[in-house]
């Protein structure tokens, strides 16, 4: 059996990827420095991210989505990073965490209810990480108390992506401390439901349109239908979620990286010194390539985790790696490519300084570049059967 | 209403450095080009489906959508994007570009509308390869169909349609009775350059073409797409063009810096010609 090549994409993934490429070209760049200076999403953009169904990639037909791959959210989160990393944050979340939960681990009645809302109106947030809990994420101290019919919950989130803009909420707590993560559920908790509240937004050094607040829950009542899988299994949920959400984070740094390079070989082809252009310079030739090898042994990373996944295939070593990879290649191809701008390159003027900002968080959320190290180690040590 | 729409893949515009004619200069080689719908042709697919749409709800098509393209099987990916927009079925010719003249097209075209029995045919205004703009207007002399060119608006009236079309020193109106052949411009995707009757006057679209929406594009792969043979359409495949030799451009010559406005004015009169 012969394999296509993992970058060859097929006729309709690659009109996919086109067409969102367009559509942030024409719609999403012309405000991406304006949404960077404000530090907000256009409110603007959000309609037609539903509109072309970007916000529920995998959700079936029958409930409202494009029933297209995991390789498809992938592609459109890449995509869109290439303009602007923010745009593209929030189309990740909502594909790789919040959906992808629901589609796994969701009953069928909390399928309907929340599934056709996420594909047409409802943008969705995953709140994991607390003040005192980020890599050690299972310390979680927000508490779920069961009375009656109801769980009520109280503690806070911190860092939470989208929550300025979501409706829907996958908020986990602990039903029973005793227990340790094995009394972590995952709750869906809506943005109007009594006790809930969005607290202050964080005003960050890179994707700056993306909105990052804390979420306040003081005897926050959520109905007992809305646990979203087995009481005491969110642990689980949100080891798994995270697993494939880490692949869409290496996309989003992967298409970063391409957008820096774009913009960089557009300028010094035309920009002269020494009476010729600088990308004749054997010096900067030799910096060029290198980060274009870089973003091609990025995406190679990031297509064989995606197409892994899809495949059914175990992927969680490859997915930390393409992550942890892929961070790092954007953080250096930014910075080179702000570089190869010269002065006007630390201007605001030009898109390479919030590129290299933007860069920043690939290495810290969904698991910081330590976090992917050890969970790569932990993977060889269990290859290799060593202990501790 | 039922509008059949002509689309023609043509080399990427954006990437005209890449056209490369072989020494021989007889023909254009066309190894490694990039393709891409004519954007003209794109305008009159968009203006297709405002046509055939509440402005309100574009995913709800009244009437259907017809799109056509003569070419070698890979331009189904063309058709497959069409369909991905919004159009509802597509015809693919089987035939290649050097088989083709205008007349030819629209000799078949005229055929194909006899079959199809659309109630408009609406195409670009040109194909940005060979800049010919003939083929709306020889297919609406054959169909003897009224015509309007180089639409700019287009307003859906009871049997008719209403053609804004800009020319020197202003907008000419005509009111084309259905059928009708309607060759459009690039000011036809601005926000309120189309309306059907269903879309409120207040309606504003985007300004340009719709981009493809996921669902659509999984379910495209599900739209009818059929090959004809060109002999299927007309006995006549002769070519009244005759291509007789290519060349490329000359290249761009350096510009002069000039001294000052009189300088400017002098050379303009006495090299340059134009004053
Ligand atoms: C912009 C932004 C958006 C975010 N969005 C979300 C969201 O939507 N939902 C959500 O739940 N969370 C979100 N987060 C939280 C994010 O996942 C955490 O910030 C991240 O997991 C790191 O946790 P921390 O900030 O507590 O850092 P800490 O865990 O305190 O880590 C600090 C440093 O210590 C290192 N470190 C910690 N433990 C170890 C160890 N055992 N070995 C080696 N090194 C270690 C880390 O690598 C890091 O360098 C977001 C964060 C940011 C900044
Ligand atoms: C914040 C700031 C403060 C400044 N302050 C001052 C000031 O006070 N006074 C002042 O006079 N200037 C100042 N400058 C200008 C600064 O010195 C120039 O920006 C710098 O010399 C680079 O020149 P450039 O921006 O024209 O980049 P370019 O010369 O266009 O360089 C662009 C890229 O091409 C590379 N490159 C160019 N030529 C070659 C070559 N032959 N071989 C290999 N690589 C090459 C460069 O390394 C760079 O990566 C300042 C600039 C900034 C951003």
């Amino acid at each position: 059996m012969t394999h296509p090549a993992l970058t060859q994409l097929s006729e309709e993934e690659r009109f996919f990827r086109d067409s969102v490429l367009d559509f942030a070209k024409k719609r999403v760049a012309p405000r991406a420095h304006a949404m960077d200076e404000a530090g907000a999403m256009d409110k603007d953009l959000i309609p037609p991210l539903f509109e072309l169904g970007l916000m529920g990639v995998e959700v079936p037909e029958e409930h409202g989505g494009a029933g297209a791959s995991f390789f498809n959210a992938i592609l459109a989160v890449e995509a869109l990073a290439v303009v602007d990393p923010s745009v593209s944050v929030l189309v990740d979340v909502q594909n790789t965490l919040v959906a992808n939960a629901f589609l796994r681990w969701a009953t069928d009645d909390q399928k309907s209810r929340y599934l056709p809302r996420l594909c047409r109106d409802w943008v969705g947030s995953y709140a994991l990480s607390e003040a005192g809990s980020g890599s050690d994420a299972f310390a979680l101290a927000a508490r779920a108390e069961k009375r009656g019919d109801r769980y009520i919950l109280n503690g806070r989130k911190l860092w939470i992506t989208n929550a300025a803009e979501s409706s829907l909420f996958l908020v986990f707590a602990n039903v029973d401390p005793s227990k340790g993560y094995k009394g972590i559920t995952a709750f869906a908790v809506e943005r109007d439901f009594p006790g809930f509240s969005v607290g202050k937004k964080e005003n960050k050094l890179g994707i700056r349109a993306s909105s990052t607040c804390e979420l306040i829950l003081e005897d926050c009542e959520v109905r007992e239908d809305n646990v979203v899988g087995e009481v005491g299994k969110g642990y689980k949920i949100a080891i798994e979620t995270l697993n494939e959400g880490r692949i869409g984070i290496g996309a989003q740094m992967l298409g970063l990286a391409e957008g820096a390079l774009d913009q960089a070989m557009r300028y010094i082809g035309e920009r002269k010194q020494f009476g010729q252009s600088i990308a004749s310079f054997q010096g900067v030739q030799f910096q060029y390539a290198r980060v274009a090898m870089e973003i091609e042994a990025a995406r190679l990373m990031v297509y064989n985790a995606a197409r892994l996944k899809d495949a059914g295939q175990p992927f969680l070593k490859e997915a930390a790696m393409a992550k942890l990879f892929a961070s790092e290649v954007a953080e250096r191809a930014a910075s080179q490519c702000l570089e190869l701008f010269g002065g006007v390159g630390f201007t605001k003027e030009y898109p390479a300084e919030k590129l290299y900002r933007d860069a920043k968080i690939g290495k810290i959320y969904e698991g910081t570049s330590n976090m992917q190290l050890s969970t790569i180690a932990k993977l060889l040590q269990a290859e290799y059967g060593i202990k501790g | 209403m039922k509008i059949l729409v002509a689309l023609k893949r043509v080399a990427d515009p954006d990437n005209a450095n890449k056209v490369k004619i072989p020494p021989s200069g007889d023909r254009i080689d066309t190894a490694g080009l990039e393709w891409k719908p004519n954007p003209f042709d794109e305008y009159a697919l968009e203006a297709a489906l405002r046509l055939t749409e509440d402005g309100k709800a574009p995913k709800a098509r009244a009437g259907e959508v017809v799109v056509v393209t003569f070419g070698p099987k890979e331009t189904e990916q063309t058709l497959r994007a069409a369909l991905a927009t919004g159009a509802d079925r597509a015809i693919r010719v089987d035939v290649t570009d050097d088989k083709l003249d205008g007349a030819l097209v629209a000799r078949a075209l005229k055929a194909l509308v006899e079959r199809e029995k659309p109630d408009v045919v609406l195409m670009g205004k040109q194909a940005v390869d060979g800049d010919s703009n003939q083929v709306g207007q020889s297919l609406a002399e054959l169909l003897d169909w009224p015509m309007a060119t180089f639409a700019a608006t287009i307003q859906e009236e009871q049997g008719a349609l209403l053609v804004g079309r800009e020319v020197d020193g202003g907008v000419a109106v005509l009111r084309v009775r259905l059928p009708a052949v309607v060759t459009v411009d690039l000011r036809i995707v601005a926000p309120t350059s189309v309306y059907s009757l269903k879309t409120a006057r207040t309606h504003k679209y985007n300004d340009g073409v719709r981009f493809a929406a996921l669902p659509a594009i999984m379910a495209s792969k599900k739209k009818p797409l059929a090959e004809v043979k060109l002999a299927d359409l007309t006995a006549d495949s002769g070519l009244k063009v005759q291509y007789h030799g290519f060349e490329p451009p000359p290249a761009r010559k350096a510009g002069i810096k000039v001294k000052d406005v009189a300088d400017l004015v002098a050379r303009l009169k006495n090299e340059a010609k134009v004053l």
